[in-house]
């Protein structure tokens, strides 16, 4: 059996990897990109000069065709669903010593992994030089030419890719105005206390914040490159680059018009198929029919991708698994403060939802736990600056475990490094402070009090 | 297409301009080691004491404030932006400027100490070695050598840009007291220590040194140093010496893993981990450079083994009569030794998974070869085990392994291949701490769950060339025998994947591949 993947990044890549861990079957893999897989996560690094490019590719160059996995390096122009066949523009093999490949491939089976593209919201002069999102090695290199001697970069849109957008052209000592529509850094996805103490820690990094402001229009200098952005205050400020990251939909215009179904992404079941027969669709570009109870129907992050990859092999290879994601978790890193959440977290908790809180003295780290007031079941954990095991925070929540067991447990979960400073007292004093209950912290940061709590 | 290609890799559009304190810095520093070039040049300074102590002072401050004006206005965190821009960093003119330099010191340190200006016998020291005979005689009340200028020169290195190192991982506990160790041990047992010793006209020893590190040990001054009845502490440095190998290294490791000593009390780590850190990305991360690495430091292992065993056989054929142990009793010594070796792997593969078929192979036929040839030299009574001439073979180890591999290569290369290629390609005690590490030891690095976004960071920055992002992304533990410990990985993590641990449980289930798929076999029959 013929398989082709269409798109190299992490969704795409799983699904050849596991395909091949699971069968025989061909298996070929068209990008446009890159010729290699590399980690769409690490650009930012690659900019800031901590890795070259190569060292963000997580497979050596050789990994691919000693696994047997073909790849093509071309965009797919179209698809013929009927006659399973993929239209090619610009085809080139990644291995030159391989004959060139054909203009149009065929299929048995199909996944479609085409990723994101960062969104544009009409604004006047959005299609100057000068004025890009951040989501390709493209992008990248877009940005990188023109940093030399920029003065100003006006960065629209304040989320995880913005700040990253921040931090890079802080490390290049290019002053940035960062333009943030809501009254606070990232308030739709963190709680109160963690986005203000973002709110800070991007103006200690001497970014100019602007909340509560969006972009009106760009203005040209005459000769179609940027000169200045004015803000809905009227504001005017002058700049050479701005970045556009007010989020990304997924990358799938060159689907219109077909007879696949397509909502704000591939429309796919839980078994990721689509609707039409062996056509499957994973990652940023897939749009769940149907998702999990709280989960969102397009989850465009690295794990959902992986996860995704994964499940779709098994699919592909007579072992029929529904896509189950499993209880949330992210990360992030804001300039120098680390993020990590499990569970249910929210920026605006319902009623039920009842959380303890600790912040450090110095603004700069934070725990959060989550449970439900009714019944004490811990729902979820927002870190800041402070790592927590994965596995058993997953653990706890799932197994609805009561709050006061999670807290006498707590230092268990501790993950930061060895002689790291301890917090867990800390939070318990505020739960008891908040309860009169006199409860204590039973279990310090170590691995063997992990492994015994984990193993239960 | 060709501007899609970009490589991205090659200079930073916006150089980041040094602030004023940095330069100062630079300057001072450079100032200090211009003295040490033009003596180095012959030029013999007059008051050797004022400048000595300026020399040291500039080289100290320079160091400490470049790191204290880097690091001062910067939040603390991880400091790596432009490091693949600066040619000093990415084997660019200044890196191989430094390269140059430092293997050209080592060159003239192992094969011509008298263009440094050592003068033998009782004639007065001339240029580079005898800017340091003040602090010498201050020590120990001798004229300065080679190795006394080396020796400070190091010490000054590690101390300095330890200071520099804290600064810059000042947001972390785990480097902050790993680096004072690492000083702590580099000034008081490698450099104080021993001076300190032969003042007291004791046998010159490291107490933290070990065999194999220390080949030495068993050479015939060194045995006889130690063995004379003029050293009231000899007694003392042998079993030290025996006691660190077969007892406290063990439990050490056992518990620890073997970063207790690469990277908290090992001189050589010292160096690595503190002048050595701005390289430390330089390293080969390719899986070629993994065979090659063990390749080579086995190698190193048994030839040190070979050297070490016959050093000690032709040490009683030599001394009959002046010390205990006959030549017959050491070749039988060496025998028991073996077969006790070959018992205990093939037990360990016997009761334990450990070893594979293969390892087990090579291992047993090397020690066989070795109890093999202590036996047919306890039969023919020659005054070599190895056929060869001990002394050749002392020879051959000191020139190829001692000098031009942990010497030149090993620090000369520095900005070339990166801090640790001694450590990781060369050093049998690195061996010998590893295979323990693999298989006998609580440590490992864990990873947390799922978290991985598989950048590279880790791996880009881990000093011994470990893939550690290879194991991170499939959420499998890392157990890899060439790991020092020294936490850099997991400093550098964006996502706090990674954690050095010490525990008892589970480490082979948790290293298994693909610990933590999200979509489990179970799942699967169940549909
Ligand atoms: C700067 C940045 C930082 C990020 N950081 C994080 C993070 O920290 N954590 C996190 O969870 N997520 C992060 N993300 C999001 C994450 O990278 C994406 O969710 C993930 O890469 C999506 O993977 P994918 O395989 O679905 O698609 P992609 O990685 O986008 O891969 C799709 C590939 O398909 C190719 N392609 C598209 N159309 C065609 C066509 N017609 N023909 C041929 N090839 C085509 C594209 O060129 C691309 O290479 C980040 C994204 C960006 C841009
Ligand atoms: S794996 Fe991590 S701790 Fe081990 S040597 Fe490499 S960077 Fe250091
Ligand atoms: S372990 Fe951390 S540093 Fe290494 S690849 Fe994963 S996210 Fe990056």
């Amino acid at each position: 059996m013929k398989i082709v993947i269409i798109g190299n990044g992490i969704s795409g890549i799983t699904a050849a990897r596991w395909i091949r861990k699971l069968s025989d079957h061909e298996i070929t893999v068209i990008s446009g990109e890159s010729d290699y897989f590399y980690s769409r996560t690490a650009l930012m690094y690659i900019y800031m000069g901590h890795m070259r490019k190569k060292d963000t590719q997580p497979y050596e160059n050789w990994f691919w065709e000693k696994n047997r996995i073909h790849l093509i390096r071309a965009w797919v122009e179209n698809i013929d669903f009927n006659h399973k066949t993929l239209q090619l523009k610009k085809a080139i093999q990644v291995n030159k010593t391989k004959p060139a490949p054909p203009k149009e491939i065929k299929y048995d089976k199909l996944i479609i992994a085409t990723g994101s593209s960062p969104n544009k919201f009409g604004w006047p002069g959005q299609d100057l030089e000068g004025v890009r999102g951040l989501y390709s090695l493209q992008d990248l290199g877009y940005m990188e030419r023109h940093s030399k001697n920029l003065k100003r970069a006006v960065i629209v849109g304040g989320g995880l890719i913005g700040i990253e957008m921040a931090e890079m052209f802080h490390s290049r000592n290019i002053p940035v105005t960062f333009l943030v529509r809501e009254k606070s850094y990232w308030n739709n996805v963190l709680p109160l206390e963690e986005s203000n103490m973002i709110n800070q820690h991007i103006i200690e990094n001497h970014i100019d914040l602007k909340l509560n402001t969006e972009l009106k229009e760009i203005i040209d200098d005459g000769t179609g490159k940027v000169a200045a952005i004015i803000t809905t205050e009227g504001e005017k400020i002058e700049c050479g680059y701005v970045g556009l990251t007010a989020g990304v939909h997924p990358n799938i215009s060159f689907l219109k018009n077909t007879d696949l179904e397509i909502g704000r992404g591939i429309k796919v079941n839980e078994y990721l198929e689509t609707n039409i027969k062996d056509v499957y669709a994973i990652g940023d570009c897939a749009e769940q029919k149907n998702p999990l109870e709280g989960r969102r129907a397009i989850e465009a992050i690295w794990y959902t991708g992986r996860m995704m990859g994964e499940t779709v092999a098994y699919n592909i290879c007579d072992k029929k698994i529904k896509y189950n994601p499993g209880i949330w978790f992210n990360s992030a890193k804001f300039f120098e403060i680390e993020y990590q959440v499990y569970g249910n977290i929210q920026a605006n908790p319902p009623e039920h939802h009842e959380s303890i809180y600790w912040e450090h003295s110095e603004g700069n780290k934070s725990i959060r736990i989550v449970f439900d007031k009714n019944t004490s079941e811990t729902l979820g954990f927002n870190l800041m600056g402070i790592r927590y095991r994965h596995e058993l925070c997953e653990k706890w929540i799932r197994e609805k475990t009561n709050i006061e067991e999670v807290l006498q447990n707590l230092g268990a979960a501790n993950f930061d490094p060895e002689f790291y400073t301890q917090y867990e007292n800390d939070l318990i004093d505020i739960y008891n402070q908040k309860t009169g209950k006199n409860i204590s912290l039973k279990k310090r940061r170590s691995f063997n009090n992990f492994f015994k709590i984990f193993s239960k | 297409m060709n501007q899609d290609n970009h490589s991205f890799s090659l200079a930073n559009p916006n150089p980041s301009h040094l602030n004023l304190g940095q330069k100062i810095s630079i300057a001072v520093g450079m100032l200090g080691i211009f003295l040490i070039l033009i003596t180095w040049g012959g030029l013999t300074l007059p008051r050797p004491d004022i400048f000595l102590s300026i020399t040291i002072f500039m080289m100290m401050a320079g160091s400490i404030g470049f790191g204290y004006f880097s690091y001062k206005n910067k939040i603390p965190g991880i400091k790596n932006n432009n490091v693949w821009f600066d040619s000093f960093m990415n084997r660019g003119t200044w890196g191989w400027v430094f390269g140059i330099v430092l293997t050209a010191l080592y060159i003239f340190l192992y094969w011509a100490p008298q263009y440094l200006g050592k003068a033998s016998g009782d004639a007065a020291n001339t240029g580079l070695v005898a800017l340091f005979d003040p602090l010498s005689y201050l020590l120990k009340g001798q004229k300065a050598s080679e190795w006394f200028v080396y020796g400070t020169l190091y010490t000054v290195a590690v101390l300095g840009m330890g200071v520099k190192y804290i600064l810059k991982y000042r947001h972390n506990r785990y480097q902050i007291v790993r680096t004072l160790s690492v000083m702590f041990f580099q000034l008081g047992f490698a450099f104080l220590l021993p001076e300190f010793l032969m003042a007291m006209k004791e046998p010159y020893y490291d107490f933290k040194n070990m065999w194999p590190l220390n080949f030495y040990f068993f050479q015939d001054w060194s045995l006889d140093s130690m063995l004379a009845d003029s050293s009231k502490l000899g007694w003392l440095m042998l079993t030290s010496g025996f006691l660190m190998m077969f007892l406290i290294s063990p439990i050490l490791t056992y518990f620890y893993g073997k970063r207790w000593y690469c990277s908290w009390v090992c001189g050589c780590g010292g160096l690595a981990e503190t002048a050595g850190d701005p390289f430390r990305h330089l390293s080969d991360k390719s899986l070629f450079a993994w065979k090659l690495e063990r390749w080579i430091i086995y190698s190193v292992l048994v030839f040190v083994t070979i050297t070490s065993v016959a050093l000690i056989y032709s040490y009683s054929y030599n001394r009959q009569g002046k010390i205990m142990a006959t030549p017959q009793d050491v070749a039988l010594i060496v025998i028991g030794l073996m077969l006790l070796g070959i018992i205990l792997i093939w037990a360990l593969k016997k009761y334990t998974q450990v070893f594979t078929k293969k390892m087990l192979i090579i291992v047993t036929s090397i020690l066989g070869f070795i109890a093999l040839m202590s036996a047919l030299t306890f039969v023919t009574g020659s005054s070599n085990v190895f056929i060869i001439d001990t002394y050749q073979l002392k020879f051959w180890y000191g020139l190829f392994i001692s000098q031009a591999f942990a010497g030149v290569i090993g620090v000369g290369f520095y900005p070339l291949l990166g801090n640790r290629v001694w450590c990781r390609f060369g050093c049998p005690m690195a061996a010998i701490l590893g295979i323990q590490q693999k298989f006998f030891s609580r440590f490992r690095i864990t990873t947390n769950g799922g978290q991985c976004i598989s950048c590279g960071n880790c791996s880009t920055y881990c000093e011994m060339g470990i893939d550690v992002r290879a194991y991170a992304q499939k959420g499998q533990d890392i157990v890899r025998s060439s790991c020092v410990g020294c936490g850099v990985c997991a400093a550098v993590c964006p996502r706090g994947v990674l954690r050095l641990e010490n525990g008892s449980t589970d480490i082979t289930e948790r290293t298994k591949q693909l610990r933590t798929i999200h979509v489990t076999e179970d799942e699967i029959k169940i549909l």
